[in-house]
């Protein structure tokens, strides 16, 4: 008995004062749709990013005439140094076909195949590159490098592609990153000050409220019963132009852009249950706490 | 249960009014107490100064005094809007003092507040405005069905119950006002210059009305600047100047036991005359 009423006093209250209802409405169908767009945006940079720090390699270069033996031994030796993820052995004939293939005529005046058998090693974490690096060829006393093996002429880290590249993927998640909470924090002020603008032209009915003995969850019920229908009406609206514009527009072209088909972007259904979440958690806090200024006769 | 109260007080002090054993002042405590009450308003303004007087129960009293005397600052004293910063304030046995923030709705619940805004709820119908004073008790929806009705037409509103408040005419707000104040029957009637905004024929309804309400047992405090008003009462009046109590007397003679048409011809006495239908214009 008691939620029916509440809840017949907020459908009561937004009838009344339509206006105000509406504009905190709009708002949060607004902000919702900002975030909606933005957040799968923010996912697909990072998840890019990601993609690139993944290729991130080490490259053990073997010494010429390293036999069966050998390639297995440095397998072995790769496989158990730390933060090691995978070892992929290229033998110099598929070093050789794919080189040929990226330059041919270069490759053609060559009489033999110069290249030798390498190791190449992803990193658990695209970080410890250059951990991994000074693992297998420790720096030595006069400064040159010594690797742990006989059979390893070289350790790689292509040093210099791969700090930039890391730089730059973390400046890339950093901006996201900033940018997502600038934006969230934008939209729960926005939402929280047009609430509060609706309240402020209803403090006269709260303080007779408060007058007549009412408690102050009895007179803030139905404005928190009222921000949930406003933020879950708002937050549906936004859902839905989103699904059309999703259906109608990123789905055709998501075949032909890598950015938008991105694995790390969460999927749709997840997508909508955390907006409507947020919707009607905000809405609905922020009318509950907006009321406490006004509560105060 | 204040109702029950009240209806069986009436005949009794009908008969023999003085004699009404309660009324003797250390036996039974009285309804309003103010001990050395004093409010200084954080400018530096005073509000009351060290006001001390007491209100016995069933009894009407006058608040008179200019603008700024502290006739409001008493008012809003007593439903705990405002807290003394001086004395003791002690309403139905109980020290104001001791209600916590958390007991004020209750404190106020037993309490009925008229104003001279009338401060009805603009959203509302008259039906609704009177109800919500008892939604905000609990009261159950039958409980509602019944009472509502039946103080509307003590009230004289049976016509009105589903007009929204600025369909009315002044003088019918504040019957809703006073309505709704009542519905819940409190010992105590706080009315803060109820006839202020109204012309003297719609005064005197609203008067009479709070004198009918007076009848039934509730003790009834009002705050005016109508002297007129008030000489033709004849009750007990307290002035306030600045602050201070300059007065406090009943009366000369006090006239209990009028029944409430005695009453309103006595009060009309004098007045031009005026058609008793103003009101319903």
């Amino acid at each position: 008995m008691k939620l029916g009423f509440f809840t017949r006093e907020a459908s009561r209250a937004l009838r009344r004062n339509a206006a105000p209802s509406f504009a905190a409405l709009a708002t949060v169908l607004l902000t919702m749709l900002v975030v909606g767009v933005f957040i799968p945006i923010v996912q697909a940079t990072t998840g890019a990013a990601n993609d690139v720090r993944k290729r991130v390699l080490v490259d053990v270069y073997l010494v010429r005439g390293a036999t069966q033996p050998d390639i297995a031994r440095v397998r072995a030796q790769l496989l158990d140094t730390v933060n090691v993820k995978r070892v992929e052995f290229v033998s110099k004939q598929e070093a050789y076909q794919q080189q040929r293939r990226k330059d041919p005529e270069a490759f053609a005046l060559l009489g033999e195949n110069p290249l030798p058998d390498t190791f190449r090693v992803t990193p658990e974490n695209p970080d410890d590159v250059l951990k991994i690096a000074s693992a297998l060829a420790p720096e030595a006393a006069g400064g040159g490098r010594t690797p742990i093996d006989r059979s390893i002429d070289e350790v790689r880290t292509r040093r210099d592609d791969t700090s930039k590249i890391l730089q730059v993927t973390r400046f890339v998640k950093l901006m996201a990153g900033t940018l997502a909470v600038l934006l969230i924090a934008a939209s729960i002020f926005l939402i929280a000050n047009t609430i509060r603008l609706s309240l402020y032209a209803r403090r006269r009915e709260v303080e007779v409220m408060k007058l007549v003995g009412a408690t102050d969850w009895f007179i803030r019920w139905p404005f928190v019963i009222e921000g949930v229908i406003v933020g879950a009406l708002g937050t549906l609206l936004a859902i839905l132009l989103l699904a059309i514009g999703k259906i109608a527009i990123i789905d055709p072209l998501a075949s032909d852009f890598s950015l938008i088909s991105a694995p790390e972007t969460m999927p749709f259904t997840v997508l909508i249950a955390v907006m409507l979440a947020a919707g009607v958690a905000i809405s609905a806090i922020g009318s509950g706490l907006s009321l406490r200024r006004f509560l105060r006769v | 249960m204040a109702v029950t109260t009240s209806r069986s007080r009436t005949p009794q002090r009908a008969a023999a009014p003085a004699a009404v054993p309660h009324r003797a002042r250390p036996a039974a405590p009285s309804v309003i107490e103010f001990r050395g009450v004093e409010k200084r308003y954080d400018v530096g303004a005073v509000g009351l100064d060290q006001a001390t007087f007491s209100i016995g129960r069933g009894e009407w009293a006058f608040l008179v005094g200019s603008t700024g005397s502290g006739k409001s600052t008493i008012m809003r004293l007593l439903i705990k809007e405002l807290e003394p910063t001086a004395g003791t304030i002690v309403v139905a046995g109980r020290d104001l003092a001791e209600i916590t923030h958390k007991r004020v709705p209750y404190y106020r619940r037993n309490i009925g507040v008229v104003f001279q805004d009338f401060k009805l709820l603009p959203n509302r119908t008259v039906y609704d405005n009177v109800a919500y004073a008892l939604q905000v008790t609990g009261g159950t929806r039958k409980e509602i069905r019944a009472k509502v009705p039946d103080i509307l037409r003590l009230t004289g509103l049976s016509t009105k119950l589903h007009n929204y408040p600025d369909q009315l005419s002044g003088g019918e707000q504040q019957r809703v006002a006073i309505a709704r104040a009542f519905v819940n029957h409190p010992p105590l009637l706080l009315a803060d210059e109820p006839t202020g905004n109204l012309d003297p024929e719609t005064s005197i309804g609203i008067m009479q009305l709070l004198y009918r309400i007076n009848r039934a047992g509730t003790t009834v405090l009002i705050a005016t600047h109508d002297n007129a008003m008030v000489d033709k009462m004849r009750r007990r009046v307290i002035e306030l100047s600045q602050g201070r109590i300059v007065r406090d007397e009943a009366t000369g003679a006090y006239v209990r036991d009028e029944s409430t048409r005695e009453f309103a011809v006595r009060m009309r006495d004098g007045l031009p005359d005026t058609p008793p239908t103003v009101e319903q214009r």
